[in-house]
């Protein structure tokens, strides 16, 4: 009895780790994507930006959550950036966007490489762990899953109650009503394309304490966050939390059985599966039903 | 009679309305440029000669992503997992087979089959599940990125295909090159001049073939496709069938690169698989002019060239150089640069005439 409920905490721990993992990789690529119908190439490295600025801070004295959040804002700010010199000028063509931005994303890996080096001193797992049944469990992880609810919440709140959001879903539903009754729709696709730089940045705060930092680390969270968003669809409360759900087990039962690389494959296999029955993700089935 | 104006009609569709360059002005072009890579190992050291058939390889790769990219409008940004998918198969292959009896133009054929069979199965996925162009790019991206991974934890001894050892990360080595038997003993076609007259020949086979191809009424469907899909499926042709069609030769041309590569050097690892190896592609058939048969040869070519001259003299730069090429190319030239080029010269001595 007691050994099955361990298990059980066992799964559900390897689950609530799998869809934090899932939500944060994802929620960045998938609030740009809902919105601009844009995929980020570059998310890799803004989730390395945020990585390497929020450890640099820490190294610097800030408290850990707010290392984080520097992460997050330096990357926010790194992305309104790139909005502002590449992005703006493609929204015409929302495929040669996705080309753009793997240019950039090798410049910026690249760049990293040649500027801080192959790697950068990280900063140990904070908090320690604890155990169950005798398998011992690491707080910072349970702090994870805790992120990743709350940034759901978060957007959530940011989308349903404030006056951005209200703008930013008039502009994805119809843009060009939307602008002739005086919204400045450049200005909501800046900061939606800031917003997910910004989430992709906190991704890679979070993460950077359990992760090695080289330059390329952006390339192992893309496999997780393309899934999420291909089989979630464009909206990101009806497509990519559930979709993560979804994933999450997957991904958990597989990587318990046979090891990280069987829980990506899983993945994947999954997703081409997938697509082939819900090309439109859950949230197009979702929101097709509905309509 | 009638099977001479047969082959006669097939024939005419080297030139057409989808490719660039016709008339005797443009075919004495292409005869002079080939007379010179005809020429080019009479001036040249035969070893270097040998080296610079690793440029050629890639192309075969960059002319199959121009039909799925540039003619099919479908994003594939996974032709490098295809290229690894038949360089692993023809290693394994080779290994175990030999290098007698002609068995490495078996295993060529058994590789580039095996990858077509592999983009057949994903495209069957893609294309019937209508995905949208934007997912299409990611998923087939996400593959090759985990066919990556999957190869580099193939270390151990346990990964073993009859006498083949993956090796994980270090990559697979040994394997025989491609030999062809002959009366007077079989031809190996190390890094030198067969192995150069060879895979030139293969590449004007390809080109010309898929010139053909483009033109024909595939072609001029899959264009139609990528112009408008309601309208071609409103004019009644089942859009994912041309689209699979497409991406499934162009997958085996990215798999015959595979195969060229690993006899080229007998040598493959899995980072030919990764991101930098997955955007190396879309540089060069962007930068190039996907959506033309010759811009795409030239601008690959061009690119691949500058690449290896900035790997030499400023190795770490070449990839910053590459994507900010990829950048501007997209902001300044989405055509493509050489394409830019061709129209701006067209532009020119038409208003010559005009005048």
């Amino acid at each position: 009895m007691v050994d099955s409920l361990n298990l059980v905490f066992s799964f559900l721990y390897q689950f609530g780790d799998a869809f934090a993992f899932l939500v944060l990789s994802a929620c960045g690529l998938a609030v740009i994507f809902g919105m601009m119908g844009v995929i980020n190439l570059a998310h890799g490295e803004f989730i390395m930006c945020g990585a390497y600025v929020s450890t640099r801070a820490a190294h610097a004295g800030l408290p850990m959550p707010l290392a984080v959040l520097a992460g997050a804002a330096a990357a926010g700010i790194a992305g309104m950036v790139v909005e502002w010199v590449v992005i703006r000028r493609l929204y015409e063509r929302p495929l040669d966007t996705i080309v753009a931005t793997w240019g950039i994303s090798m410049i910026v890996t690249q760049g990293v490489l040649i500027l801080l080096g192959p790697s950068m001193q990280g900063v140990g797992t904070p908090f320690g762990s604890f155990s169950v049944g005798g398998y011992s469990y690491s707080v910072y992880r349970i702090i994870l899953m805790l992120s990743a609810v709350a940034v759901l919440a978060a957007l959530w709140l940011m989308f349903t109650r404030t006056r951005f959001g209200l703008l930013s879903r008039a502009t994805i539903q119809v843009p060009h009503v939307a602008e002739a009754l005086g919204v400045n729709t450049n200005l909501v696709y800046s900061l939606t394309f800031g917003l997910g730089a910004a989430l992709a940045g906190l991704a890679g705060g979070l993460y950077a304490p359990t992760m090695t930092l080289v330059p390329t680390m952006g390339a192992s969270f893309m496999v997780e966050a393309f899934v999420t968003v291909v089989v979630g669809g464009a909206d990101i409360f009806l497509g990519t939390a559930p979709a993560a759900v979804v994933l999450g087990v997957i991904k958990a039962a597989l990587t318990s059985w046979k090891g990280q690389l069987a829980g990506q494959i899983g993945l994947l296999i999954a997703v081409i599966i997938v697509i082939r029955i819900l090309p439109r993700g859950i949230s197009g089935k979702i929101l097709r039903e509905r309509a | 009679m009638e099977q001479t104006s047969r082959i006669r009609r097939i024939l005419a569709l080297i030139e057409g309305p989808q490719t660039l360059g016709r008339g005797p002005r443009f075919w004495s072009g292409f005869a002079l440029v080939l007379l010179l890579a005809c020429a080019y190992p009479a001036f040249a050291d035969s070893y270097d000669v040998g080296n610079n058939v690793y440029f050629f390889n890639w192309l075969f790769m960059a002319l199959g992503l121009s039909l799925i990219w540039g003619y099919g409008g479908a994003l594939s940004f996974g032709q490098t997992a295809f290229f690894g998918i038949a360089a692993y198969c023809y290693g394994v292959l080779t290994i175990n087979l030999g290098d007698a009896y002609g068995l490495t133009l078996f295993s060529l054929l058994a590789a580039v089959g095996c990858s077509a069979l592999c983009a057949a199965v994903l495209g069957y996925f893609l294309f019937y599940g209508r995905i949208n162009g934007v997912f299409l790019g990611i998923v087939s991206l996400s593959v090759t990125l985990v066919l990556e991974r999957f190869m580099a934890q193939t270390a151990g001894p346990e990964w073993t295909i009859g006498s083949a050892r993956l090796n994980g990360f270090n990559g697979m080595g040994n394997m025989p090159s491609l030999t062809i038997p002959w009366p007077g003993g079989p031809i190996v076609l190390y890094p030198d001049l067969p192995l150069y007259y060879v895979t030139l020949a293969l590449l004007i086979a390809v080109y010309l073939g898929l010139r053909m191809l483009v033109n024909s009424r595939f072609g001029n469907v899959l264009v139609a496709i990528r112009e408008n899909p309601l309208r071609a499926e409103m004019l009644g042709y089942d859009i994912r069938r041309y689209q699979l069609m497409a991406f499934v030769i162009g997958s085996a041309l990215a798999g015959l690169s595979g195969v060229l590569y690993t006899s080229w050097g007998n040598y493959i690892t899995p980072a030919s698989m990764g991101m930098t190896a997955a955007a190396l592609p879309i540089v060069w058939v962007a930068v190039g002019g996907r959506s033309d048969l010759t811009t795409t040869l030239v601008g690959a070519l061009a690119v691949l060239i500058v690449f290896q001259l900035l790997t030499i003299h400023a190795s770490q730069y070449a990839l910053v150089v590459m994507g900010a090429l990829l950048v501007i190319t997209v902001l300044v030239a989405p055509r493509g640069i050489v394409m830019a080029l061709v129209e701006a010269t067209l532009r020119l001595s038409r208003r010559k005439e005009a005048r």
